[in-house]
């Protein structure tokens, strides 16, 4: 599988998902897919047949909103039957709205509360220099996440303790629940911040996944500080109607022209070499 | 207390590598022993509790038995939702400790004032809660935190506590511990109040009135079988404790009482009456201020028998 079908498959179920249940957060799902994608499929060390293999790459998703991204990629890398997608949301699922590792094989750690993702992660970081394991820590936040002091805490932390082995990436999708991120707590100068707090700072298109693979294997390679991907991105990102629009932070595509017009631009776009998993033909 | 428990902690880091304590940058000529013995063990995480916390929350789930150490409300209300998200519902071996439970800083003002810690840290599922009542029980305490799986707080004195037991025999989470038998009434107290509460027992004495007394250095889970057998037995339980009447120890107390339909003994909560202190001064001063000094709780309860 290449990490472009993977990035295909990650939007595909994801309106699925949110169509079935009446699902949110089908914007930030969009916008994180490809980092998700090539994250899981190309960079991260995993292993379906052992999840809990100690040699893995640690990855939590901060803004566990976009939870759907995290169960679809890992059920398509072979870690659970992907028609357990279908149960996300819905009543006795174990697959919540925000990520849960509780009973789902390859979750790293639950969040839902923003904030929660770096600190966690700065600690699994930190054991695993004491035990001079050689594993990565990534933790995905999204843009507007940021305006949580936990976030702040942690980067200083990880800065502090030297902690390189912890790679950042931020979902900047410049948008937030109510409004642009600009428009609500401005984060910029952006970049600038985290330079300031002692962070290696890479800067690139979250859709250009050349860049994206390039990005996370030279922070891998980064000695001495840890590492912030800032991740431009386009909430949304793929379906024409649902981009940069609040709207789609909470609107699941409706029966319709939404569902309809969403799965006619996703086909219009489908990479070679894989099927619609919804589909008879499939 | 604290120096028992840090002098506990050092024996058990000795012996085990995984244990790590990380402080919020508090902990000045107490921690010291700890860090020169043990530095690759010992981790400032800086005036941040919610990353402490989480961070913490990271370490545990790597391998790690994790001391977060702070004071007062910091490494608990400050950090809550840590607790309950990172710690508590991923089984992580956190164990948070605290310093200065109830008027232990009474003179710093309400912000210092821990008296809601216990209800809040009692209501999360999965966290084991405990107040030792004297230096052994902080003793015990601390060692059967680091053996116990997943979550535990632990609510300490300062200094200058009492030893009351000479030893503990098999000491385990959950079991109250028996002070002395009595004949009208049962005394109950969690923590450092302790003191006060074997103080009043002697008062009561000398009136002739005879009063059992157990020490609940546990109170989640909290020994039911205490409880009940107190409150068949005896013509009032009277809980004591230096917090909050709601939602603490006599809160525990009294949802195990309320389910009993065989109960004899009425139940009188000591403790603060849902209030802030905004008066300050010694833990003693404290005490006596709001009802929970050897004299007052005495009084009370010689009230409440009338």
């Amino acid at each position: 599988m290449t990490s472009e079908q993977l990035a295909w498959l990650i939007r595909r179920h994801g309106i699925e998902m949110t169509h079935l249940s009446g699902g949110s957060h089908i914007g930030s799902i969009l916008s994180v897919a490809d980092i998700m994608a090539v994250l899981y499929n190309d960079v991260a060390k995993i292993n379906p047949e052992n999840p809990k293999d100690p040699a893995r790459d640690r990855i939590i998703l901060s803004k566990g909103h976009a939870g759907a991204s995290v169960y679809a990629a890992l059920a398509e890398k072979g870690f659970f039957d992907t028609e357990e997608l279908k149960t996300h949301y819905q009543n006795g699922s174990r697959l919540s709205g925000h990520v849960s590792h509780k009973g789902v094989p390859g979750v790293e750690f639950s969040t839902g509360s923003l904030g929660h993702g770096l600190p966690v992660g700065a600690g699994m970081a930190m054991a695993a220099k004491k035990d001079n394991k050689s594993h990565s820590v990534f933790v995905i936040l999204g843009d507007g996440e940021c305006d949580e002091g936990s976030v702040w805490e942690a980067a200083l932390v990880a800065h502090h303790y030297g902690l390189d082995n912890l790679i950042a990436i931020i979902d900047h999708n410049k948008m937030q629940s109510l409004d642009f991120c600009e428009n609500t707590i401005k984060l910029s100068p952006f970049a600038d911040k985290w330079k300031a707090f002692g962070w290696n700072v890479i800067d690139i298109d979250g859709h250009d996944h050349d860049a994206l693979r390039s990005a996370m294997l030279s922070a891998k390679e980064n000695k001495g500080n840890p590492t912030v991907i800032i991740a431009n991105t386009v909430k949304g990102k793929g379906i024409s109607f649902m981009e940069n629009d609040i709207l789609w932070h909470y609107r699941f595509p409706h029966d319709g022209e939404e569902y309809d017009g969403a799965l006619k631009e996703l086909h219009d776009a489908m990479p070679e070499g894989i099927s619609d998993p919804y589909t008879k033909e499939a | 207390m604290r120096d028992t428990f840090v002098r506990t902690l050092i024996d058990i880091a000795k012996n085990d590598k995984d244990v790590i304590l990380v402080t919020g940058d508090l902990g000045f000529g107490v921690l010291k022993p700890y860090w020169e013995a043990l530095p690759d063990q010992f981790i400032n995480a800086g005036i941040a509790e919610q990353d402490m916390t989480g961070f913490a929350a990271g370490l545990a789930l790597e391998g790690k038995t994790v001391f977060t150490y702070s004071i007062g409300n910091f490494p608990t209300l400050r950090c809550i939702e840590q607790i309950r998200n990172d710690c508590a519902y991923h089984d992580a071996n956190v164990k948070i400790v605290c310093v200065g439970g109830g008027f232990v800083y009474g003179s710093l003002g309400m912000s210092h004032h821990a008296t809601e810690d216990i209800a809040m840290m009692r209501a999360l599922p999965n966290v084991t809660v405990m107040a030792p009542g004297d230096l052994t029980e902080a003793a015990e305490a601390t060692k059967a935190i680091y053996k116990q799986k997943g979550t535990c707080y632990l609510r300490l004195g300062r200094g200058g506590e009492q030893k009351i037991h000479e030893k503990i025999d098999n000491f385990q989470i959950g079991k109250a511990i028996k002070i002395q038998d009595g004949s009208r009434i049962a005394i109950f107290s969690t923590g450092a109040i302790f003191d006060e509460a074997k103080g009043a027992i002697e008062l009561l004495e000398k009136e002739g009135i005879s009063a059992a007394l157990y020490t609940f250095p546990t109170v989640k889970p909290i020994d039911k079988e205490v409880i009940t057998d107190c409150a068949k037995r005896y013509e009032a339980v009277i809980t004591v404790e230096e917090h909050n009447i709601i939602g603490g120890f006599g809160s525990a107390v009294s949802e195990i009482m309320a389910e009993m339909s065989d109960k004899k003994a009425k139940l009188v909560r000591i403790g603060l009456n849902d209030m802030y202190s905004c008066i300050v001064g010694t833990q003693k001063y404290l005490r006596n201020e709001y009802g929970m000094s050897a004299v007052k709780i005495a009084d009370r309860v010689r009230s409440e028998l009338k």
